[in-house]
């Protein structure tokens, strides 16, 4: 075993030791679990860091194992995969950092580090995953490792929280298994293969095909939030803001999208999904969610639910671009996995530090805050002008291609859904950048807490300034090698490479 | 060492064990622990000979078939072994500190024992050739088993014990009646010998369904269950879980070597549908009687009456040749991983039973802080009774479902699905009380008792080995192909 086949499990194990080592250290040893989170975080960049150099390269990552004669584990890195584990590993050093800052003074931090490094293993293993099996086995490890830390603070609304955030993701799970194993029943085992492999199976299965396909989508759709299956992810706003950043950005919903563009891409292939008419019912129902998520966002008064129907609505932008036929909107879409990831985990980080700082939870609460918290809440403005698509920022970046993507796929429409849903982001984010610039503040703030020289505590400010900054860099820089867009290109090229 | 002489080792060193145990009181606990550390290795040295040379079949003094008794061990026993050596180490670990913290009375010096005889009598009936030795065996485990069951000393316990003494011998007469029907049919006991001879003529059929309801009965498939709840969740946590886990997988396996290996299975079809309709009825009724529980215990003892009903899927799910294996592995190795996975959830809430004096499920909040390893382990054990990957159950149903989809048994397939979502809302149920904070005051330490290391890590250990199933099934299911039915290695089974 050289270090092709050792790479994948590296980068798993990179936060899965950590999370053990964690479990094991028990509650009070605060600089040894500091050293291993932010440690294992580390090499986990550094091994991504090297195998994304390799890809580029052209150099292949395989390891699998035999589990029955049939049934392979098997992790592999494509292009794909690693934009996946390279954004994971990006934003979760940072909201490691920030997770120490936000609860290293909170009880059961030992329980809540150990889940929190696991729920990374489980998200690298997704994005590495080679086949629907492997998938499936680190998807389901994301739901229980994810668990935990929802109902964290242990209150009875955690505690329902993540008990509707389990009905949904656990039958979704169950669905998850019935499609995978009648699929593996009809071609046997799924491997992913760029371009699909269904289309040579034989004619007969095609309506099969279809079934299964909807299932697949049901089973990823609950993650990914699509309406209407989108019901546990306003309710899982109860866990703390790290795994609420965590839940948005890195791990759960974009387990669900990217498990999506797997199954259009590399199990049924583009051509053959729409050769099927599977793919414009998936485009509608990303259109729906995306314009659902944004008009529900409009009427939330509290910051973290208004961020949670933004992101149902913007995680469907992945699926949007995933359905339109062409390789425009594609890279639009998938480039929106990483935008959306860093935009949606600076607003979070902000609303975090709103909560912990001066106990504001609620968007009628913002009154002239940027006074008192100005880089937070620049950060804030940021990342909301970019979810609105400002240019140069990310979401700019995003929207412009899916745009462009659908008017050359002859999808018209799409440009309607795409300016409707424009129209609601600044309808839902402009009054609270207007309100916490323009205002004056209403009196003192709800709890107040004086933390040092900084407007927060410094490792709750360093990481949202920084993705902040990744926002607008990420837009203006788009075209420079190993962007995000760059990178987004490469895998569509030898997607719909002829 | 020579397989044979570990295969008699398995029956003769805890027999002689137990009795040792019997009048030496003092030494029962260290020779107890000693034998099933020993077990593990012979176990071990057996499984691995089959693994390379195939079948093995040891004629006791050299008598042979039809006149003496034949051992016989294919990858189904070797398995059967295994689980049984291991199950039963992290069993009598627990129980040395268990029995040590609670007061139970005075009759708990027999567990030791009784756990030895179960030892023996369980790795005979895996190794069993013939039907007379495999009449004797499950007896002598009935006897020890009613003895358990019973070894708490209270009422509940006590009359617990007397109904599952009344249907087991209930069953054993039925068994025996089968067992005389089809000697003077055929004039022999020899599973091989009948298995060539087998005639599907009206003595065999009758022979066929008392012995079938015999042990459906001692398996407590529904709507046969009714014992089951109250004598696993009366006995205390140890026998619970060598109840659970070993007991009433050996009546199971011996269905399952009849029913494939000497009945004619292919004739028998309507039968086997008939067993898996009630199999598919018990995974839901169980479920829901599992999620209705205020005790912990009994939900745990429901959750296996719901999980028995996994196996005998296998007997509808093998009427198409392409699927059998699939089914027949998937349910072998079900329940080898539901074995592990049942005896650490028992034990796991035998201590948290000891901690709050009480298992109660309401008074569980705040158990994650107090007890955390504990309700880890039962967590982790939890995955495997919900199916969930990376646990062994997991890849079992996954290749129950292969079979149920493929031969297009979608009503099976759903009730699978469904089975794992209750099975989530039952074990949740329980994590999520034992997550609910509790004000600091009530948290006061001194309101639990503490739990030993031991019986914090064994549930533990055996909960991951249930897991470690999953992403180690490569050799255990290599192992299972040798000499079974259906089997893509052999070709077909011979006993």
């Amino acid at each position: 075993m050289n270090l092709d086949h050792l790479l994948p499990l590296l980068v798993i194990a990179s936060s899965l030791i950590p999370g053990l080592v964690i479990f094991a250290l028990g509650e009070e040893r605060r600089r040894a679990r500091t050293i291993l989170n932010l440690g294992g975080a580390s090499v986990k960049l550094l091994l991504v860091a090297m195998m994304l150099w390799g890809v580029s390269q052209n150099h292949v990552y395989v390891v699998r194992f035999p589990i029955t004669q049939s049934i392979d584990f098997a992790l592999h890195a494509d292009p794909f995969s690693l934009l996946f584990v390279t954004l994971s590993a990006v934003l979760w050093f940072l909201t490691t950092i920030y997770a120490i800052g936000y609860l290293e003074y909170s009880p059961h931090r030992g329980r809540f580090f150990g889940f929190f490094s696991l729920c990374v293993a489980a998200t690298s293993g997704v994005a590495l995953s080679a086949n629907l099996l492997t998938f499936l086995v680190f998807y389901e490890m994301l739901t229980l490792t994810t668990y935990p830390l929802v109902v964290h603070r242990g209150t009875p609304e955690s505690i329902r929280g993540g008990r509707i955030y389990l009905a949904y993701t656990v039958s979704g799970g169950a669905v998850l298994l019935l499609a995978m194993v009648w699929l593996q029943s009809i071609v046997g085992p799924v491997e992913f293969v760029v371009g699909g492999f269904l289309e040579s199976a034989g004619h007969e299965y095609r309506n099969t095909f279809r079934w299964i396909f909807a299932l697949l989508i049901l089973g990823f759709g609950v993650k990914a939030a699509l309406v209407p299956l989108h019901g546990w992810l306003p309710e899982a706003m109860v866990a703390p803001a790290p795994v609420s950043a965590l839940l948005h950005a890195v791990a759960v919903v974009k387990a669900g999208a990217f498990g999506i563009v797997r199954v259009v891409y590399d199990v049924f292939g583009v051509g053959f999904s729409a050769e099927l008419g599977v793919a414009t019912p998936l485009a509608i129902v990303a259109a729906v969610t995306i314009l659902y998520g944004s008009l529900r966002a409009v009427y939330q008064d509290d910051l973290k639910r208004r961020l949670a129907y933004s992101t149902i609505s913007q995680v469907s932008y992945i699926a949007l671009g995933t359905a339109i036929a062409g390789p425009i909107a594609t890279v639009g879409g998938i480039v929106h996995l990483v935008h959306q990831g860093l935009m949606k985990i600076t607003l979070f980080f902000a609303a975090g530090n709103l909560a912990e700082t001066l106990g504001i939870h609620k968007v009628s609460q913002l009154n002239g805050v940027g006074r008192r918290m100005p880089w937070t809440m620049a950060a804030f403005t940021i990342a909301a002008l970019g979810m609105i698509g400002v240019p140069p920022m990310a979401g700019f970046v995003s929207k412009w291609l899916l745009g462009s993507g659908a008017i050359a796929a002859g999808q018209w429409w799409v440009v309607g859904v795409l300016t409707g849903s424009t129209v609601l982001n600044a309808i839902y984010f402009l009054p609270i950048v207007y309100a916490t610039w323009f205002k004056p503040p209403d009196g003192p703030w709800p709890h107040d807490h004086e933390r040092g020289r900084f407007e927060t505590h410094l490792w709750l400010l360093v990481p949202p300034v920084f993705t902040a900054i990744s926002v607008v860099l990420v837009g203006l820089l788009a075209s420079i090698p190993f962007s995000p867009l760059d990178w987004a290109r490469l895998i569509v090229e030898r997607e719909y490479r002829p | 060492m020579s397989a044979e002489l570990a295969m008699i080792g398995l029956i003769a060193l805890p027999l002689a064990a137990g009795i040792v145990a019997f009048v030496a009181r003092r030494v029962a606990v260290v020779l107890t622990i000693g034998v099933a550390v020993l077990q593990i290795l012979l176990a071990s040295h057996v499984a691995r000979s089959v693994f390379y040379q195939g079948s093995l079949r040891y004629e006791v003094g050299g008598w042979g078939a039809p006149l003496g008794i034949d051992l016989y061990v294919d990858g189904l026993s070797g398995l059967m072994l295994l689980m049984t050596a291991i199950v039963g180490l992290g069993v009598v670990v627990y129980a040395s500190s268990y029995f040590a913290h609670t007061r139970s009375g005075d009759s708990v010096v027999y567990f030791w024992p009784l756990c030895l005889f179960l030892f023996a009598s369980l790795n005979a009936l895996s190794q069993a050739g013939d039907l007379f030795n495999l009449y004797v065996t499950l007896e002598l485990l009935t006897l020890t088993a009613v003895a358990l069951i019973g070894l708490a000393g209270t009422v509940d316990a006590l009359a617990a014990a007397l109904r599952y003494l009344i249907v087991a011998v209930t069953a054993s007469l039925f068994f025996l009646l089968g067992v005389a029907l089809l000697y003077s049919s055929y004039g022999t006991v020899d599973l091989h010998l009948l298995a060539t001879k087998f005639q599907f003529d009206l003595p065999s059929r009758c022979s066929i369904v008392l012995i079938a309801v015999a042990l459906i009965l001692k398996t407590a498939l529904f709507p046969l269950h009714y014992w089951l709840p109250p004598a696993h969740a009366a006995a205390p946590a140890p026998a619970s879980a060598l109840l659970s886990g070993l007991v009433l997988k050996s009546s199971f396996y011996v269905l399952l070597r009849l029913w494939f290996d000497v009945f004619p299975y292919a004739d028998l079809r309507s039968a086997g549908h008939l067993l898996g309709v009630l199999g598919a009825i018990a995974i839901l009724w169980g479920s829901i009687q599992a999620i209705r529980q205020t005790h912990l215990k009994l939900l745990v003892a429901y959750s296996t009456v719901a999980q028995i009903g996994y196996l005998f899927l296998v007997f509808s799910l093998t009427s198409e040749t392409t699927v059998a294996w699939n089914a027949w592995s998937g349910a072998v190795y079900f329940a080898m991983s539901h074995s592990l996975a049942k005896a650490a959830a028992f034990l796991a809430s035998g201590s948290l039973k000891h901690a709050h004096d009480s298992d109660r499920i309401d008074e569980l909040a705040g158990a994650a802080q107090r007890q955390p390893v504990t309700i880890f382990a039962f967590a982790i054990a939890g995955v495997s009774l919900m199916g969930l990957p990376p646990s062994g159950v997991f890849l079992s149903k996954w290749l129950l479902l292969n079979s149920a989809v493929t031969s297009g048994r979608w009503s099976y397939a759903l009730v699978m699905l469904v089975g794992g979502i209750l099975a989530a809302v039952y074990v949740f149920r329980v994590v999520a009380k034992s997550l609910e904070n509790i004000d600091p005051i009530a948290s006061d330490p001194t309101a639990t008792r503490p739990i030993s290391p031991w019986m914090q890590w064994t549930p533990l250990a055996l909960a991951i080995a249930a897991l470690a199933l999953g992403v180690m099934a490569y050799q255990p299911l290599g192992l299972l192909e040798i000499g079974a039915p259906f089997s893509p290695a052999s070709g077909g089974g011979t006993p």
